[in-house]
């Protein structure tokens, strides 16, 4: 039903149709209307689930693991911090091959502290071990965690559904909520490959040394691999039983001819499709590409993508998190992708990478800010590695103040300082 | 059937006299019908406390819950002496996840058994000193608060064993660790410092606490059946010696329990809603001393010379405990008869609620 919704409503109303037996919730900003949403279904009686209200987030992943393995439904969310503190039972969960579904409404990660949107705390968790999903609009976020729970249960791998914080979330927006009898005839009941059954136990969770190991992580890759093919097969699926396109690899925007592709997750498509349109006006052949699987990595769905005759092309990849000391963690599994080229297009030395950080911390990714940063790539001006917007007056005077002073202070409260949002002492 | 009243006196603990007892007074062990809830062919030290207390406890459990059982682990010596890859002794459904969240596990079991309206499938949770009072001890206040349906088992030894015997929150005044050595002018482990999970419990005022040691097979058999006459969360501290880090010998196992009780270092007892509602009396109270010299871990507090200070304020932790619990059976009070063998409190199709 098609209505004006705040984005974790809609996902709640989503998760709520999944049908989930155990809800797990501990609250972090920008996290908690979803869960809060899921509390007052279950409250009301219009959700018929547990709804544990667990002490952390470690407890929460802790919870969901318990309740799948038993032969429920599981469903939890999550953001920044919050997955930090849960990292621990993030990975158990995947190495036990559970399928969990998980909200992560994408935040910072401090120091310093900022509750505010980047990926720096999807991409902490991007070797988990879980399926990766960037959701693009509030409409895909509430579709891509119906097909979560399909995805996952049918192999028996948890799956992670990342939403921008903010942009999404608290974003009134219209969706269409499948209602009760859609998400029935797409999402069977779950149907555990393992389960907790005194009828026929089974043990769990049991230590595997050298001689196992490496096959145990063998299957987790398979089970990546199989998942490369699941995840547009359910897409397509819910494409022909819904009548709209959500989820999949990745998303091509305007890419046919495109000398200047722009790679990205998230919300912030939605912005490159509009820079992309107005360079287009401008006569630069810009295309962009979104990435809605980060993991498993769609090796050759973006290799197809980028696939043309074989003129150069530039690359710019928009990180929505930083990775001090190596730069930019799409842009490394996109060279690695195109580094793979065996004769085929694109040929990585016909192929020119930008890493441009963006939006780290709630800065608003502009319009004009993308326009600008895209038509310098286009001209051959945009360094390998850059910050979009970076304020260089205040990271100069900090770094002067560092070389003049060895007690030169907390760098976060010094920056504040020269905003002027910190008195001066 | 006639029977002549067995004293177990002579013994000092209930582990023997099965076969002289009527059926219905009978030990869980002694049945042919146990589950054998963790079977022979483990990995577990010789004279491995945790491995006996841990059968006992599950065992029981088992009975009192007709089979419908199922067991989440926490990281540990049980968990990896029971499941080295490819073989497992668990006969009852297992899940092991990680070492500081199996009381998080287990409530996330027990909703599921509820939303899946399986009640009649309990959850019991498990781990061994560290799991619980430390790293486990935010996910286990939780799970009380909640009062979630989980009997959680702590199997204390005293320190982390698994890893090669370092200190824990659980290690006593004055032991030594592997991170406590006996150097120094105050060899061992500090005072003043550890925490007791038993009264953290009845501070959530939780339907049942209890504590146990494998010294006494019966009682232990008594509560972890008793746990499960209630729903809600429930905690059973048992105390389970380990040859390895207490330097004790193998065959003392049993021994070293009950002179842990009989000093009153350990007390023995059981509450309801934060409310003690039992004591076990010691009938023959030893000094601290007796305790501690058949362990190598106090070695440093007989040799060179005796430490006649540090001993004192071990006797005086162990008078204290005497006197809190009243576990004196002396002159004054009436001498407790002593316990009968113990019954297994019977199955009750419906557990109270608390």
């Amino acid at each position: 039903m098609l209505k004006q919704i705040e984005g974790s409503r809609a996902v709640a109303e989503a998760v709520a149709r999944s049908r989930p037996q155990v809800i797990c919730a501990y609250p972090i900003t920008p996290q908690t209307h979803i869960v809060e949403a899921l509390g007052a279904l279950v409250k009301k009686g219009d959700l018929n689930a547990g709804f544990l209200n667990v002490e952390s987030e470690f407890a929460a992943m802790s919870a969901v693991i318990g309740a799948s393995a038993a032969g429920a439904r599981a469903y939890t969310a999550t953001a920044s911090q919050g997955l930090l503190y849960m990292s621990e039972a993030v990975y158990n969960a995947a190495g036990l091959g559970l399928p969990v579904v998980m909200t992560v409404a994408n935040r910072a990660i401090g120091a310093p502290i900022n509750i505010w949107n980047d990926h720096s705390d999807a991409m902490s968790q991007r070797d988990a071990g879980w399926i990766q999903l960037y959701a693009e609009t509030n409409q895909e976020a509430a579709d891509l965690h119906i097909q979560a729970f399909r995805i996952a249960e049918e192999l028996s791998n948890p799956v992670m559904v990342c939403m921008d914080g903010f942009l999404l979330t608290h974003a009134s927006e219209r969706v269409d909520v499948p209602g009760q009898d859609e998400v029935d005839a797409f999402l069977p009941p779950y149907a555990p490959r393992q389960v907790l059954d005194p009828a026929d136990p089974v043990s769990i969770g049991a230590m595997v040394g050298p001689e196992a190991f490496t096959e145990v992580r063998y299957l987790a890759a398979e089970r990546m691999r199989q998942a490369l093919d699941l995840v547009p097969a359910v897409a397509a699926d819910f494409a022909g039983q819904f009548g709209r396109s959500s989820g999949g690899l990745v998303r091509p925007y305007r890419i046919e001819d495109a000398e200047l592709i722009v790679v990205a997750l998230g919300s912030v498509l939605g912005t490159i499709a509009d820079a992309v349109d107005e360079l287009r006006d401008d006569g630069i052949r810009a295309g962009a590409l979104g990435i809605t699987t980060f993991r498993p990595f769609p090796v050759q769905a973006v290799r197809a993508a980028l696939d043309g005759d074989h003129r150069l092309r530039r690359v710019v990849v928009i990180e929505r998190a930083l990775a001090p000391g190596s730069g930019g963690i799409v842009t490394a599994d996109l060279r690695a992708a195109i580094a793979t080229a065996d004769g085929g297009a694109p040929r990585p030395e016909d192929t020119i990478i930008s890493t441009v950080i963006a939006g780290l911390g709630g800065r608003p990714v502009t319009r004009k800010s993308l326009r600008e940063m895209l038509t310098s790539a286009a001209q051959g001006n945009l360094p390998p590695f850059s910050f979009l917007d970076l304020r260089s007056d205040l990271v100069t005077s900090e770094l002067a103040r560092m070389r003049a002073a060895r007690r030169s202070g907390p760098s976060a409260e010094n920056l504040l300082r020269d905003l002027g949002v910190t008195a001066v002492s | 059937m006639p029977y002549e009243r067995i004293k177990f006196y002579q013994t000092g603990s209930f582990a023997a006299g099965n076969r002289l007892l009527p059926a219905d007074l009978r030990s869980v062990q002694s049945s042919g019908d146990r589950a054998n809830a963790l079977t022979c062919g483990h990995r577990a030290c010789q004279g491995c406390g945790e491995a006996l207390g841990a059968r006992y406890a599950l065992d029981a459990a088992m009975r009192a819950t007709k089979g419908k059982l199922i067991a989440v682990n926490a990281t540990g010596c049980l968990e990896v002496f029971s499941t080295p890859f490819p073989e497992t002794s668990w006969q009852v459904p297992w899940l092991h996840s990680l070492f500081g969240n199996a009381p998080a596990v287990a409530s996330g079991v027990a909703a599921a058994l509820k939303a899946m309206g399986r009640p009649e499938v309990r959850v019991v949770a498990q781990g061994g000193d560290g799991g619980t009072v430390d790293i486990g001890m935010a996910c286990l206040s939780g799970m009380f608060e909640r009062d979630d349906d989980v009997l959680y088992i702590c199997y204390d030894n005293q320190a982390y064993m698994n890893t090669g015997v370092q200190r824990s929150g659980a290690t006593p005044p004055a032991a030594r660790t592997a991170t406590t050595p006996a150097v120094g002018p105050e060899p061992g482990n500090t005072f003043g410092q550890g925490k007791n999970v038993p009264l953290i419990a009845m501070a959530h005022e939780i339907p049942y606490v209890a504590t146990a040691t494998v010294a006494d097979l019966r009682d232990l058999e008594y509560k972890a059946t008793r746990a499960m006459d209630f729903r809600g969360a429930r905690y059973l501290h048992i105390l389970v010696p380990c040859p390895l880090g207490w330097g004790s010998a193998p065959a003392d196992t049993i021994k070293v329990a009950r002179l842990a009780t009989e000093s009153g270092l350990f007390p023995v007892f059981e509450a309801e809603a934060g409310q003690v509602t039992s004591a076990t009396p010691i009938r023959r109270q030893v000094p601290v001393q007796d305790y501690l010299r058949l362990q190598a871990r106090y070695a440093h507090l007989f040799r060179p010379r005796e430490r006649t200070d540090v001993i004192a304020r071990l006797q005086a932790a162990a008078d204290r405990n005497i006197a809190r619990f009243g576990l004196r059976a002396g002159p004054g009070q009436p001498e407790q008869p002593e316990r009968p063998p113990v019954p297994v409190a019977p199955h009750r199709d419906t557990p109270q609620e608390r």
